[in-house]
């Protein structure tokens, strides 16, 4: 039952991440929950994100408490939950969005849920749907050493974060933990659409370079194709969430789609095309 | 091997730290002022002048022999947390991070409740250390608790009503995490029970293991022997673990900690997380919780807003899983009638949170007979459940007339 090893095979993020900057631009990578408003929609929102322009999807699981999560996201990921949201909707989800595009499928979960699911059991079936690996908001590398191994033996990402308050040592512990990016976290603050993205964000990336991340993606309060643009002229990877959020929320699949295809031009021609880095 | 004063992070399988990265860095400056604050003996005296001169330390003991009759005539002893300022033990916590705040030069603080008492508290030493303060509290115990919103008003603190989620505890500690994650720099989270990530469970603890430091010489004071058992109500924990970390390394007394069963633990509106939970993370640490198939929370529900939590403090989950002590449901007309109970025979008035203690003591002196000395927790007084005991005397009084 167990997926053989594949160790040292390119993580498909990190491909995807690499090929983007290769071609003069930087990853859109777009957050939506699973089953909000319905499963459905939200499997069908994840790929109009595909088709028009974001290069990597980035799936929420509903959570009970999702501490990190600001009132765009809590008030969707609440409304999933009321309408039923299951943990095995998540592997459905992954499934019928891998059937229908190629963008990898990183899913965002805070950590119980994977805890009482088994962390081994998760690993299996999240790669056996076709998943890209786990992003984990309150699960620092200090706590993942049972993630570390079942993720290294199905060969699937680790994103961890790295925040403008951690050490310089805490910079190096999330870079050599992470595989795929290190998420930036671009403010000291929860997820949600923000006017202008924090200087922090750019001093942030500059210091994890500086300590050898070759791929850090930005995330929080992202929201606009000129940030997007702003952030991609330094970073690796642009990660919006909430935005998209709030679009799915006012205008359903169709206003998803046409905010993708905004930010997805601020992810492009940044600079001129060069050999990957 | 003594069980005392744990350090941390980890208890047995259960504590740690599953929280933002954004949170590491405060958590390890508290942690590094706190091992500082802890070995400085000027912290240590400024704090236990607070505890005599502005708290009321140290609090009494009072035998309660009328009480005591219902009780299969064990001799009772009642540890009178209810008669600090601010009536309960969460002043001697409140205390002890104050001090920490303004130690680590913040100016901020917030603070979660559920019954409002650890609220009340933290209002109380902000504005005697001239800190800004904002109180996160569910939606539903504010209503529930409108006397204790009113105190925190007047104290000066933001009173935050929770709207989110089952809007209660849990959604209050939620907010005052995203609170903290965002204003990290100026506020320090002053957490109100032995739950959370490091350092809060051993921290809180410490803060409030004076209740059985206390008792402990005052039992052996009075009665010539260490007690049978210590008794204490158990939501988050931080008054069972103030009162039972004494007597860890005394084998012959038998700890019980006493869960909020509601309507019953049979049925799904209880908040006995020991006795029903399984093992999982929330509110940063590993401990046992009331969650799904799924690891989702699932609500709690008590009468007592200050127990309707459905966690519980990582070192009540080891010291349940090593044998240490025993944890035990108590339903809401359980604990209304001990309140009731110690109402009429001493005329104390309890919290509807420590009358579930008194519940289950009632249960345990029958079981050990007269011979048995049993020392209980009275973690806080009642005025504040003078509203929600009105009417559920009411109604039950209405009814018995009917039938």
């Amino acid at each position: 039952m167990t997926t053989p090893i594949t160790s040292g095979a390119v993580s498909t993020v990190e491909h995807t991440i690499a090929r983007k900057r290769s071609e003069g631009g930087g990853a859109l990578i777009g957050y939506l929950p699973v089953g909000f408003p319905t499963l459905t929609d939200s499997i069908d929102a994840a790929v109009a994100l595909v088709a028009n322009g974001v290069d990597i999807i980035e799936l929420g699981l509903p959570y009970s408490d999702p501490v990190m999560d600001g009132a765009v996201i809590q008030a969707a990921t609440q409304q999933a939950l009321a309408n039923g949201f299951k943990l095995r909707h998540g592997f459905e989800a992954i499934r019928a969005i891998t059937a229908q595009v190629d963008a990898p499928v990183l899913v965002m979960t805070y950590w119980n849920p994977v805890l009482q699911y088994g962390v081994e059991r998760f690993a299996d079936d999240l790669r056996a749907a076709g998943g890209a690996g786990l992003i984990t908001p309150d699960l620092i590398p200090d706590e993942a050493d049972d993630w570390m191994s079942a993720s290294e033996r199905t060969d699937l990402d680790r994103v961890f974060l790295a925040a403008p308050s951690s050490s310089d040592a805490r910079l190096v512990q999330a870079i050599e933990a992470s595989r795929g990016f290190v998420y930036t976290v671009s403010t000291m603050g929860t997820t949600g659409a923000r006017a202008g993205v924090d200087a922090a964000a750019r001093i942030l990336v500059e210091r994890l370079r500086g300590v050898g991340c070759t791929s850090a993606c930005v995330g929080l309060g992202i929201s606009t194709p000129e940030q997007v643009r702003e952030i991609l002229g330094y970073a690796d990877g642009a990660i919006v969430g909430s935005a998209l959020v709030k679009a799915l929320t006012d205008g359903g699949v169709q206003a998803v789609a046409r905010l993708a295809l905004d930010l997805a031009a601020g992810a492009n021609n940044i600079r001129p095309a060069s050999a990957p880095r | 091997m003594s069980l005392r004063t744990q350090p941390g992070p980890y208890f047995g399988d259960f504590g740690g730290r599953f929280v933002p990265e954004s949170l590491v860095a405060a958590l390890d400056e508290l942690t590094a002022e706190y091992e500082l604050a802890k070995n400085d003996p000027a912290f240590a005296a400024a704090l236990m002048t607070l505890h005599m001169n502005y708290s009321g330390r140290p609090s009494i003991i009072t035998e309660v022999p009328r009480f005591a009759e219902y009780a299969g005539g064990a001799r009772i002893i009642l540890k009178r947390e209810d008669l600090n300022h601010t009536g309960s033990h969460k002043i001697n916590n409140a205390l002890g991070q104050a001090l920490l705040t303004q130690r680590i030069g913040k100016t901020r603080v917030i603070a979660e409740t559920g019954a409002g008492q650890h609220g009340v508290a933290t209002a109380t030493v902000a504005a005697l250390f001239g800190l800004e303060c904002v109180v996160y509290m569910g939606e539903v115990d504010t209503e529930r608790q409108a006397l204790n919103v009113a105190r925190m008003r007047l104290l000066g603190a933001e009173v935050v009503p929770v709207k989110t989620g089952s809007r209660t505890l849990k959604d209050a500690i939620n907010d005052a995490m995203r609170d903290w994650v965002s204003n990290v720099d100026t506020t320090n989270y002053i957490f109100g029970t032995v739950a959370g990530p490091h350092p809060f469970p051993a921290m809180v603890r410490d803060f409030q293991k004076i209740i059985g430091e206390e008792a402990r010489k005052q039992v052996l004071d009075l009665t010539g022997s260490l007690p049978d058992a210590v008794t204490a109500c158990v939501g988050g924990g931080s008054n069972a673990m103030g009162i039972f970390d004494a007597f860890l390394d005394d084998p012959d007394v038998a700890l019980f900690g006493y869960e909020a069963a509601g309507d019953g633990v049979e049925t799904p509106r209880h908040a006995a997380t020991i006795t029903k939970g399984r093992p999982g993370v929330l509110h940063g640490a590993r401990s046992m919780l009331l969650q799904d198939e799924d690891g989702q929370t699932v609500d709690s529900h008590s009468i007592s807003a200050g127990l309707d939590y459905p966690g519980v403090g990582p070192e009540h989950a080891w010291l349940a899983s090593i044998g240490r002590a025993t944890y035990l449901p108590i339903t809401d007309d359980e604990a209304m009638s001990a309140l009731r109970l110690l109402s009429r025979t001493e005329g104390i008035i309890p919290a509807i949170e420590s009358s579930h203690a008194l519940a289950g003591t009632l249960e345990l002196g029958r079981a050990l007979g007269p011979e048995a000395t049993i020392l209980v927790n009275l973690s806080g007084r009642g005025d504040k459940d003078m509203e929600t005991a009105g009417r559920y005397f009411d109604l039950l009084d209405e009814g018995a007339e009917q039938s």
